[in-house]
């Protein structure tokens, strides 16, 4: 039952990032890759609030499994995060390479915290 | 911040590794290949099977990030090896796919939505980092929080690093592809 959750939750995850890429890359004209790090963004707030929920409203485990596991974990990509900053390294971009890397893990964070306090605030 | 040379679409751009309606235009050949029909319906119908082979990988990556979490039970407090070797396996593996998807192998269809797009894009995860950064933080882990949030953000682009060099030595393309001087490319 897990397993048919977290990929049911993936195969939304994964089609939602595609789509909220094309739609954000198609709205600038920068190398820098917003459309990677708004579905990160998004993705760590809603799991950060999720887990918040888990742990202060008992929010069932299967929910976290489907929406949390599957569908933030295939909505938020490591792989494309990383390759879109060797790219701009490879290409001489080299402060869009540093302000990707460190813009992602810092507002990655604040926002995973941000989720997870907005659940703290239902409890 | 710099911009993209107004020659270049955004689809063209090497950091957008999605497939992309610019990547067959980049490629008008394909479209020889292509049944008739399928060179008419523009737009939404024509990228659903696209959509679905992502949802499919997308599916199988997170299953199999799952599973690799099962294996790699996280011991809180400590050091999320699960997550970590997740993202870094999936970073070279993306890395060694974009030279073969791009370079080396025939133009196809499904491959990038499937394995790139769907499959590395699934299996590895972004949420699952910040917020165990997160967790190691609010129990006062300070050392392995810090050594995870390093090694990930060094591992990640290293990982996918090693996977370009790998792939372009293997299909014997040149390993530096950066961009070459302005002075140079002009002539």
């Amino acid at each position: 039952m897990t397993l048919l959750l977290v990929f049911l939750g993936g195969a939304v995850g994964a089609p939602a990032r595609y789509l909220i890429d094309r739609f954000v890359q198609r709205r600038h004209d920068s190398v820098f890759p917003w459309g990677t790090l708004t579905v990160n963004l998004v993705g760590s707030l809603i799991l950060g609030f999720l887990l918040g929920a888990r742990s202060g409203l008992g929010l069932p485990q299967e929910v976290v499994m489907l929406a949390g596991t599957g569908f933030c974990g295939a909505l938020t990509t490591f792989s494309t995060f990383g390759f879109e900053t060797v790219r701009l390294l490879e290409e001489g971009s080299f402060r869009e390479a540093g302000l990707n890397a460190v813009g992602s893990l810092l507002l990655g964070v604040l926002a995973a915290a941000g989720g997870h306090a907005l659940a703290g605030l239902f409890a | 911040m710099r911009r993209r040379p107004s020659n270049e679409s955004p689809g063209d751009l090497p950091i957008d590794p999605d497939v992309d309606v610019r990547d067959e235009r980049a490629h008008p050949e394909r479209d020889a290949f292509r049944p008739p029909a399928s060179r008419f319906p523009r737009g939404r119908r024509r990228t659903w099977d696209i959509i679905a082979m992502i949802a499919a990988g997308g599916g199988l990556g997170s299953l199999t990030r799952y599973l690799a979490g099962q294996a790699i039970p996280a011991q809180p407090g400590a050091f999320p090896w699960a997550t970590f070797l997740v993202n870094a396996i999936g970073c070279f593996a993306l890395g060694a796919l974009m030279v073969f998807v791009l370079d080396v192998w025939p133009p196809s269809r499904y491959t990038r939505p499937f394995l790139g797009v769907g499959f590395l894009g699934g299996f590895t995860t972004f949420s699952t980092f910040t917020t165990e950064i997160v967790d190691l933080a609010s129990r006062g882990a300070w050392t392995p929080g810090a050594a995870y949030t390093a090694a990930s953000l060094t591992a990640g682009p290293a990982a996918v690093w090693a996977g370009i060099v790998l792939a372009r030595t293997i299909a014997g393309l040149p390993v530096r592809q950066g961009k070459e001087p302005a002075a140079e490319t002009a002539s």
